[in-house]
């Protein structure tokens, strides 16, 4: 056996894992203020594209990753205004924003279909540590970005639960009406979060393009991740130190059937293997469409829900 | 006050000229659609007192409250705090200004604990949250006030009562000088209302007004300083002095008119045992719901269910319904069983069914009322509309259904008249002659008017020799039309008392789980 194979599998699981932690946490932060967007994916494609425009005419990562993330940000600002302002029906909105990101992503990436990103995030050096066999390349072989967002989602995790804001985002998605009564203005909070989740979605929809896939695909860059990191927000229950470990999970099996087939293990079929994430996604689009499972699991009670001030 | 004005007494803080009031409003105005909630109200609580809403459901007190809170705007009038004028454009102004009002709603996050949900909103906090130190703070204003409650409890995992409790905790943290009490009462069992008096007292025993709510009179002759009658949005009366009011005043201020403040019994002789219930029980994902049940309703007789909602009311009335099977034990309608046969089958031995859900179970909203007539009718393949309304033109008649014609939707009736519909077709019998009548909260959200009308028609059906099954959280309700009482608590039927004997205390002590004596 190649162990070769096996340490790259693992660094790359790792990596697969930062695009879902940033756009889990994205969705997270959305769905604690009680919007379901279902848009991620068309969010994580535009913003891949725009990072790709503006990283390879500026040949700069950074400003590659600023305008990416603005553009999930901006795509984020029409499901608040559709969803917030106009209380339209949330998941319609996010199907729509879907169809919209993929479009105009396909739009904005025509004259640059195939081609490869010139200036692309590189690995930190940690020196030696970086040689330590097995370890070393998982550990201390990422780029910033990939450490940063496990710090987002440590400090998301204590601004959650240990913070006076953390504690309104979260009323707000349980009981907005208890949020208004409060003086609090919930199309504020909720329009905030989408926002901020956007703008994380987007995060992960650049770094996705400037680290991961090297050469611009409408496709196949994002292949469905968006559709994981929604699943994800559910299985691991809204908090964002599961995600962690769930976004780490998906991501080696996401890598699974390439390492599988490069070490010519046959004897699982590699279409299932591929297939498992998507299964997935879907047993957790079922469970949030049922009241009963969304309490068990700990979904915000609101979700989904438009606030509306009414006495009765 | 205004000219309506109606002094039966002077209290002891109604010396005019006295401190200046320390909220009040001036001639509020305030529509909704189709409805004028307030005609120009005046109101106004002094520093330590309890002045109280009176009305009957829709006079316009929830509506009145929220303008005093900030939570509505009036269209037009003023508010006053401590004599200056104040603009409330928010329930945050309003709070700003030391207004707070517990809602009949609670407005509490299940999932939050005691403290977080007290905190909730308070803008003097750190950005940090340090859990234990703030359960000490939230522990510190609840015992000032003589308000037992554990900060650290989940509160979903807390009775009405206590969530009640946090409430009125959560205001006092915030700094309310005046408290808005919606219907305080609304949920509470008898001893429950009593701890809830206490508590009102300590607080204006701190100098803090309470803006009491009701449409009960005991309670509010009891607990009263002053009271405010509001009937369609228009102040009918003021009433003062604690103690020393005439219920029978206030009520006909509320309503317009004498009434008879009991209904009173119909005379009746009991037949033969039309529902027979038999050791029931009822699991539902492995929590008992209903436990050994047993009980009968003769026909030309009225049982009376009492209960504090959620103690497994609903899930009777669906059982006896046909619409969920009983884990074990058994069911006879007119002698037959109707036990796992389906609510079609409890319907041809005879059953009507009036749930509480008038729009939701009862009705269906978009369809008209003669559609909705039909759908206890026969079952045939064809439906045909022309021979059942002349039955619909009659029963609107003869219900006195305001409504323009058979054709009418459901949903554009008032709650009054859906009521009467759901009532009309289920009394007039379907398929099968109507034997049994289960009828659930049947005057919950109707005006005073239509409560009469209803009961009137319950009595009715009684005395043409029906059973009927009454399921009532309104204990006044139950105690007042009922032969016989039994009282649900937790699943179980833990007390029996006839109607006509029947103790308050005693009823209201088993609601709340108290007694188990008295067993028939
Ligand atoms: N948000 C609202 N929209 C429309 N009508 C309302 C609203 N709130 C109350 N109303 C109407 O205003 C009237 C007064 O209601 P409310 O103040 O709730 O009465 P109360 O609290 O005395 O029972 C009722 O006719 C009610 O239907
Ligand atoms: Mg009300």
């Amino acid at each position: 056996m190649n162990e070769n194979i096996w340490v790259l599998a693992s660094a790359d699981s790792v990596a697969i894992a930062t695009t879902l932690i940033l756009a889990a946490l994205g969705a997270l932060f959305t769905e604690r203020s009680g919007v379901l967007n279902l848009g991620i994916e068309g969010i994580l494609l535009t913003a891949a594209i725009s990072s790709f425009l503006a990283a390879d005419t500026s040949g700069s990562i950074w400003l590659g990753l600023l305008i990416g993330s603005l553009a999930g940000a901006l795509l984020a600002c029409i499901h608040a205004l559709l969803t917030v302002v106009l209380r339209a029906n949330q998941i319609v909105a996010g199907l729509a924003l879907v169809i919209f990101g993929t479009g105009l992503a396909n739009f904005l990436g025509k004259p640059v279909e195939g081609k490869t990103v010139t200036t692309i995030i590189h690995p930190l050096s940690f020196g030696p540590l970086s040689d330590i066999p097995l370890i070393g390349p998982i550990i201390f072989g990422q780029d910033i970005i990939t450490y940063a967002s496990i710090a987002i989602a440590i400090l998301s995790s204590l601004y959650l639960f240990r913070s006076r804001p953390g504690l309104e985002l979260r009323a707000t998605g349980d009981d907005p009406a208890t949020v208004d009564a409060q003086g609090l203005s919930v199309a504020s909070i909720r329009i905030r979060y989408t926002l901020f989740g956007g703008l994380l979605v987007g995060l992960g929809g650049s770094w996705l393009m400037l680290a991961q896939s090297a050469a611009w695909h409408q496709a196949s860059t994002t292949n469905g991740i968006g559709w994981i990191a929604l699943a994800l927000v559910v299985f691991a229950g809204w908090r964002p130190i599961r995600l962690i470990f769930g976004a780490v999970l998906f991501g080696f099996t996401l890598q699974l059937p390439f390492t599988l087939q490069a070490e010519q293990i046959t004897f699982i079929p590699s279409a299932l293997m591929q297939m498992l994430p998507y299964l997935a996604t879907l047993v957790a689009l079922i469970a949030l469409s049922r009241p009963s499972m969304r309490n068990k699991l700990g979904a915000p009670q609101a979700l989904g829900t438009p606030f509306v001030r009414d006495e009765r | 006050m205004t000219n309506t004005s109606h002094e039966v007494a002077k209290g002891p803080h109604h010396e005019s000229g006295a401190a200046p009031s320390a909220l009040s409003a001036h001639s509020i105005v305030k529509r909704f659609p189709g409805v004028l909630a307030n005609d120009s109200v005046d109101f106004d609580v002094l520093p330590g007192e309890v002045h109280t809403l009176l009305g009957e459901n829709g006079a316009g007190k929830s509506t009145l409250a929220a303008m005093l809170c900030g939570l509505y705007q009036p269209d037009s009038g003023y508010i006053t705090r401590n004599g200056e004028r104040i603009a409330l454009s928010s329930p945050r102004a309003g709070l700003q200004h030391g207004i707070a009002m517990v809602h009949q709603h609670f407005r509490l996050v299940e999932r939050f604990t005691v403290a977080e949900n007290v905190i909730l909103g308070s803008r003097d906090l750190s950005f940090r949250l340090n859990r234990s130190e703030l359960e000490d703070r939230v522990s510190a204003v609840a015992e000032s006030f003589g308000l037992p409650i554990e900060p650290g409890a989940t509160v979903g995992d807390l009775s009405v009562g206590q969530r009640q409790r946090v409430e009125i905790v959560k205001a006092l943290y915030q700094g309310a000088e005046i408290l808005l009490l919606d219907e305080p009462t609304a949920v509470l069992v008898p001893a429950e209302v009593e701890k809830l008096f206490e508590n009102v007292h300590a607080m204006t025993q701190a100098g803090k007004s309470i803006v009491f709510i009701s449409h009960k009179l005991g309670e509010v002759v009891e607990i009263s300083d002053r009271v405010t009658v509001l009937r369609n949005g228009r102040v009918t009366g003021h009433v003062s002095g604690r103690g020393t009011t005439d219920t029978r005043e206030l009520a006909r201020l509320m309503v317009g008119r004498d009434i008879e403040l009991t209904t009173q019994r119909a005379s009746h002789a009991t037949g033969h045992e039309v529902l027979q219930i038999r050791d029931l029980s009822l699991n539902v994902g492995g929590v008992s719901v209903l436990s050994d049940i047993s009980f009968n309703v003769h026909a030309g007789e009225m049982v009376g269910i009492a209960g504090v909602a959620g103690n497994g009311q609903k899930e009777l009335a669906e059982t006896i319904a046909g619409l969920t099977s009983p884990t074990s034990g058994s069911i006879a309608i007119t002698g037959s069983m109707s036990t796992d046969r389906g609510p079609i089958h409890a319907r041809e031995l005879g059953l009507a069914y009036v749930p509480e859900d008038r729009l939701g179970m009862g009705l269906v909203p978009s369809m008209s009322i003669l559609d909705n007539l039909l759908l206890t009718r026969d079952r045939n393949f064809v439906v045909d509309r022309a021979s059942v309304e002349p039955e619909a033109v009659r029963l609107i008649e003869q219900f006195e259904i305001k409504a323009n014609g058979p054709e009418h939707i459901a949903r554009k009736l008032s709650g009054g008249n859906a009521q009467k519909v759901l009532l009309a077709r289920e009394l007039s019998g379907g398929r099968s002659a109507t034997k049994l009548l289960v009828v659930c909260s049947p005057t919950r959200g109707l005006d005073v008017g239509a409560i009469e009308t209803v009961r009137a028609l319950l009595n009715d059906a009684r005395s043409a020799g029906q059973a009927i099954l009454l399921i009532s959280e309104d204990l006044d309700e139950v105690m007042s039309l009922s032969d016989r009482i039994l009282v649900l608590y937790r699943g179980s039927i833990v007390h029996e008392t006839p109607g006509e004997s029947a103790q308050l205390a005693t009823v209201g002590a088993a609601m709340a789980g108290l007694s188990t004596e008295g067993n028939a």
